[in-house]
This record gives C-alpha cells, sequence and structure tokens, in this order.
C-alpha cells in the first residue's frame, strides 16, 4: 500500500503530509503533523471530540479519509487563538470563556466543544440558549452537564459581539 | 485500501467496474462505522464528492436535481428549497448533528438502505426519483424501488445514484415529515411518518403517506392516502389515516421501541403529519 501525499492549509500555514489511504483525518492530524488537540472519543461519529473545521463546516474529523483532506483548509482547537483576528498568544474568547466558567473538567471533550463554539458563532453571533445546544449536540461531555458549556458560550458571543 | 477520487461519472463508473470489491462514499458517516465494526474493507473507496454533478441542486423545467452526494446543510440551508418542500428538509435536517449535516447526504442515507433513514419517506411522497449509473448509461427509478430491505438495495454490481429528481409539486401542496426518537435529537427513528396533501379550500385532492422505521423499508400507507383523499381531514378522516398507519406497520421489538409502541405512535405521527402537510399546503 502506497502513502498519498496530501497537501492542504492548516491553521493557516501550507501543509503537507503522508498517509495510507484508510487513515483517518485524525489520526493523520495527531500522528503525522502532532496536532493532538482533536481526539478520538467513539470513533464513529457520534462524540465530536475530533471536531475540525474544513473549509469553515464542523466536521468529524474520524470520518474524514486523510486524502479527502487535499487541497482544504483546516482549522482544529490549535488555530483557535491565532485565528481569532486577536495578536499574539491571546486565547481565543471561547477558551478564555471556558476556563473562566469552569467549563471543562477532564478536557477531553473541551476541543471538539471549542471549534463545534466556533463554527456556530462564525455564522451566528448572537445565537439562543436553544440554538447553542442544537449547534452543540454532536459533542458529548460527561463531566460537565453542559449548563458551564452553554453560558460559557454565550458569554463569548457578547465579547465577540463588543470587539466588533 | 485505495483511495480515488473522481472528478466525472464516468470515471467514477469505469473506477466502480473495473475493480470488484470497491465502493462509492460521500461523507462516511455510515461508512466509517461499518468498516470499524468490522466490515470488510473495500478494496478501493470511491470518493464522490468532487464530481460537480453530485454536489449541486438545481431547479429548471419543472422539476429539482438534487445532487446524491450533496451535504444535506447545504440542502436544508437552500431557502428556496426548503419552502417547497419543508417535509423533505425536515428529513433531511434530522440526519444527525451539525458535524454529520456538514457530510451526510440523501443518496447515502438511501443507500446505506436503514429502514429508520429519516430523508427517505419525505422523498418518497413527493415521488422522487434516483437517476443511477452504472455499466450499461443510466436509468432512472423511483426512490421507493431502490431498497428492498434493511441494508439492500435494487441497484446491480457497477451501480451508484448520481442525483435525485422531484417535479414541482402541485399549487396548495404542502409536505412534513415528523419522527419519534427516544432522545429529542442525536438519536434513530423508531417511527418517521410523510405526509403530502395537495388541497383545493378545505378539500383534500391528493395525498401521500409513508411511514419510515416500521418496516424492512419504508412503506407508502394507500389506505390512509385514500382516507384523506377527498375529505377536509376532518376527526372521521384522521381517525381513518390513524387505524390505516398502524395497520401498515409492521415494525421490529428493540431496546429503542417494542413493536406495540411503533405501532401506535406511526398512527397518532401520520395524524399529526397530515394535519401539519394541510396547513402548510393551504399557508
Amino acid at each position: 500500500m502506497s502513502r498519498t501525499h496530501i497537501t492542504c492549509t492548516v491553521n493557516g500555514e501550507d501543509t503537507d503530509f503522508l498517509a495510507n489511504p484508510g487513515t483517518s483525518l485524525l489520526d493523520a492530524l495527531r500522528d503525522e503533523l502532532g496536532l493532538t488537540g482533536a481526539k478520538e472519543g467513539c470513533g464513529t461519529g457520534d462524540c465530536g471530540a475530533c471536531s475540525v473545521l474544513m473549509d469553515g463546516k464542523v466536521t468529524c474529523a474520524c470520518l474524514v479519509f486523510a486524502p479527502e483532506a487535499q487541497g482544504r483548509n483546516l482549522l482544529t482547537v490549535e488555530g483557535l487563538s491565532s485565528g481569532a483576528g486577536i495578536s499574539g498568544d491571546h486565547l481565543h474568547p471561547l477558551q478564555q470563556t471556558f476556563l473562566e466558567g469552569a467549563a471543562l473538567q477532564c478536557g477531553v471533550c473541551t476541543p471538539g466543544f471549542l471549534v463545534a463554539a466556533k463554527a456556530l458563532l462564525d455564522h451566528n453571533p448572537d445565537p439562543t440558549e436553544s440554538e447553542i445546544r442544537y449547534a452543540l449536540a454532536g459533542n458529548l461531555c460527561r463531566c460537565t452537564g453542559y449548563d458551564k458549556i452553554i453560558r460559557s458560550v454565550q458569554e463569548a458571543a457578547v465579547q465577540l459581539r463588543s470587539a466588533k | 485500501m485505495e483511495y480515488a477520487a473522481p472528478t466525472t461519472v464516468d470515471e467514477a463508473r469505469t473506477l466502480l467496474a473495473d475493480n470488484p470489491g470497491s465502493r462509492v462514499f460521500a461523507g462516511a458517516t455510515d461508512v466509517v462505522p461499518q468498516m470499524r465494526s468490522g466490515r470488510p474493507e473495500p478494496s478501493v473507496l470511491i470518493d464522490l464528492k468532487l464530481i460537480d454533478r453530485l454536489m449541486s441542486v438545481t431547479h429548471d423545467n419543472g422539476h429539482w436535481t438534487i445532487g446524491a452526494a450533496m451535504p444535506t446543510s447545504e440542502l436544508t440551508s437552500n431557502g428556496e428549497f426548503t419552502s417547497v418542500f419543508p417535509g423533505i428538509s425536515e428529513g433531511a435536517g434530522w440526519i444527525g448533528s451539525d458535524q454529520i449535516q456538514n457530510r451526510s447526504s440523501l443518496g447515502g442515507n438511501l443507500c446505506n438502505g436503514s429502514p429508520a433513514a429519516d430523508s427517505v419517506p419525505a422523498m418518497i411522497a413527493s415521488e422522487a426519483r434516483a437517476v443511477i449509473a452504472g455499466t450499461d448509461g443510466e436509468r432512472t427509478i423511483p426512490v421507493a424501488d431502490v431498497v428492498t430491505g434493511p441494508g439492500q438495495l435494487s441497484l446491480a454490481d457497477g451501480e451508484f445514484v448520481v442525483e435525485f429528481e422531484i417535479d414541482d409539486p402541485p399549487a396548495n401542496t404542502g409536505d412534513a415529515y415528523i419522527r419519534m426518537t427516544p432522545r429529542t435529537e442525536m438519536d434513530i427513528a423508531i417511527v418517521g411518518a410523510a405526509v403530502r396533501v395537495t388541497m383545493n379550500g378545505d378539500t383534500c385532492t391528493d395525498a401521500r403517506v409513508v411511514l419510515g422505521a416500521v418496516a424492512p423499508t419504508a412503506v407508502r400507507v394507500p389506505d390512509a392516502e385514500a382516507a384523506l383523499i377527498g375529505s377536509s381531514l376532518d376527526e372521521a378522516a384522521l381517525a381513518e389515516v390513524t387505524a390505516a398507519a398502524s395497520a401498515a406497520a409492521n415494525p421490529i421489538n428493540d431496546k429503542r421501541g417494542t413493536i406495540e409502541y411503533r405501532v401506535q405512535v406511526a398512527g397518532v405521527l401520520a395524524k399529526r403529519a397530515a394535519v401539519l402537510a394541510a396547513e402548510r399546503a393551504r399557508a
């Protein structure tokens, strides 16, 4: 089996890597590119811990075959802090509000929640609580009970709107 | 296992014919879990998402053409489509989370062959057709004739669904899809009901009633359609719809729903979907 050469943009940088055709994008990100933010929870698209943006659309990286990334623009949780239009090493407002709101305990689901929440706020800067809950319905958290996550997304939305 | 990304239907057709054990896929939301649960890997994974024809929706000459691999999120965000076919949009929109919606497709939902496929009943209610490419060219069959049983399709080796065609509905027509799941979201339907009605004032002049998840395939319920046609969706007619839908349900018993429950809910949902479709038809 020959490894495929894949060229894409990851977190704003032109990137290339080699992967077996059946390798998931999640495994390629973690094992070939060292981006271990996205996690494997279920491997079947149920838990959302591996959420990444592909051309701006939130997707489970475990359901994407690595060669599908050819030519695509990917954003992982590692790209949030530099991709929010805030200079330097500042955390994205979502990351900051998750920290301040204690929206995580074990943290395994957190990268997926952050990426899915960013996808929501990118196209809906003022979501209702119900819209947030629907947008995050593909992300499972077994620690927090979700409420602090929802509050943190609401607070980040307020901050992002006032920053505009 | 190899990966191929053809850019034309002809190229995909050739790849499929030349590689025994190969398989086409769109969003892989069913393919990956199946592979991970031990199903044999295909020899070649043929990605259909780089073929323009499979990724676009068009409306002209009185009918809609929907690419079989187009993400359902693109279909449900198409305002014109959702206003004409709210029921099909509801069905397509129930397929999983946003993460899944950006990958799942009408073609994949149909060809996975699940009796509980959410987008299928409303497609059948609008008499959607599937355009199928194979080694001998293309043929068009009713969506209702694609799935023959759980995971079983009428497609021959080397065939795949390219797109769906749906005619513009007549004036004063509305459709609706309602499903029942043990959870409110992220779950598989234990009953789905799609209804499409055409109204003339208060009188129903045409009706289609289709149930999902209560038989080996999605099923039409002719007795419920007959009860609706000519009625004003009065209580007596709706009682007949309820009884006919329950009678047509032949579900399995599993951890998500018992036979008794599914049979009863099939009747209730068919009635509610009929009322909602009629409201939309009058609007």
